[in-house]
């Protein structure tokens, strides 16, 4: 097999590419190669991973323009031409090279009121939610989420509008919206409401097309619309 | 000054009821469109239709009310990712309404008087 031509951004937000010659393996995954490349070539990079089968989150990085988890995106599917472009994820703050500062990311989930509020005590019965439920579908929807990131640089509206909070942290409280367990269900419809939280998202999809995990945080984002429209007019808001 | 979080709920709001009734509007209208034109368009046709009726009437009256309430809160989302929000471009929003309601009703009063 021929070689990898592979071009890694080098640097902060001010920066270049650098290249290097990758050996082309049987079932490579991009992680695999910038693993390769600070292991043999250059060990000053600085990149992020940790579980390798697509469960943590933290490998996402930009590969030929596009968002992926690179742990779980094998060479041959994005580099036909044995040539890969590989860059810090998009919208975020680059610290070095590929790694980027996740901080306002995580944030925003916070913002979003993203945390389970109880009312109930160890000592109460179990809430018994039934799988075939309206809700509990909606929550199985949207639940498998692992924070990597892709879809929040894959958003435009969070280019254009860096205080918008982004589809995974309201995708993250639309599965609490749907959590019947829940006791802080208007003030988490409140901290995603308005021109910085859901009302800014324009339904273009591209977290949707993105999301690695299959999620739609388009669909979650568009029923946070519905439900603070419902909880409006019913003056609950 | 921005606006409260209610009046942008209410702003979605209004603007996806006019998006619904904007899809039935567009479709009827086209309809009587291609029904307008079989025999070639003309004035005398478009107003024998149209004056004094008060269904059509009351039928592009809705069209137009649509309009003047879809466009300019649309506008007003795409002003806010230029960096343009606030109090100026708001008061921008309602004159634009208002305007294309004027037009609009103007041309409505033109056809059905
Ligand atoms: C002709 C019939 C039309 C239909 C069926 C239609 C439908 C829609 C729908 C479904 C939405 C999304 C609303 C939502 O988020 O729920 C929308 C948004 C919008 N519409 Fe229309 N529309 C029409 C005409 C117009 C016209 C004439 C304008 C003129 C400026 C316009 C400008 C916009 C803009 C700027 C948005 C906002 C996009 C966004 O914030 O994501 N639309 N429209
Ligand atoms: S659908 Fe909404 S959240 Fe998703 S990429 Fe588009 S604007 Fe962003
Ligand atoms: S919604 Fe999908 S793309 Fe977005 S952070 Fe979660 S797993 Fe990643
Ligand atoms: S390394 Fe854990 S998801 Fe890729």
């Amino acid at each position: 097999m021929a070689n990898l031509q592979v071009k890694i951004w080098r640097g902060a937000e001010e920066g270049e590419f650098q290249e290097y010659e990758v050996p082309r393996l049987e079932s490579q995954t991009v992680l695999d190669v910038v693993t390769y490349v600070q292991r043999r070539l250059d060990p000053s990079l600085a990149y992020r991973f940790a579980c390798r089968v697509g469960v943590c989150g933290s490998c996402a990085m930009s590969v030929n323009g596009v968002s992926r988890w690179t742990c779980r995106t094998h060479v041959s599917k994005v580099a036909p031409d044995d040539k890969l472009e590989i860059a810090p994820l998009r919208n975020l703050p680059v610290i070095k090279d590929v790694v980027t500062d996740m901080s306002e990311f995580f944030d925003k989930w916070a913002k979003a009121r993203g945390r389970f509020t109880g009312s109930k005590t160890r000592k109460d019965a179990f809430a018994e939610v039934k799988p075939e439920s309206k809700q509990r579908k909606a929550v199985d929807a949207a639940i498998e989420c692992i924070g990597c990131g892709v879809c929040y640089s894959a958003c435009e509206v969070v280019t254009w509008k860096p205080d918008y909070l982004g589809p995974a942290a309201l995708n993250r409280a639309w599965t609490l919206v749907n959590d019947v367990r829940d006791v802080a269900q208007q003030e988490r419809l409140a901290a995603v409401a308005g021109d910085a939280g859901c009302h800014a998202c324009h339904t273009h999809m591209a977290c949707t097309e993105r999301c690695p995990k299959g999620i739609s945080p388009t669909a979650g984002i568009a029923g946070l619309k519905r439900a603070i429209l419902s909880a409006t007019l019913k003056g609950e808001m | 000054m921005t606006m409260n979080t209610r009046s942008q709920v209410l702003l979605w709001g209004a603007q996806r009821i006019s998006a619904m009734l904007l899809a039935v509007c567009v479709v009827v209208h086209l309809i009587t469109i291609i029904y307008a034109v079989r025999n070639g368009l003309s004035a005398a046709e478009i107003l024998g239709r149209t004056r004094g009726n008060v269904a059509w009437g009351g039928f592009y009256a809705l069209f137009v009310a649509a309009v003047a309430i879809h466009a300019p809160i649309g506008v007003r989302n795409i002003c806010a990712e230029f960096g343009w929000r606030g109090r100026g471009v708001d008061i921008l929003m309602c004159v634009l309404g208002l305007t294309l309601a004027m037009w609009g009703f103007r041309a409505v009063w033109a056809v059905v008087s």
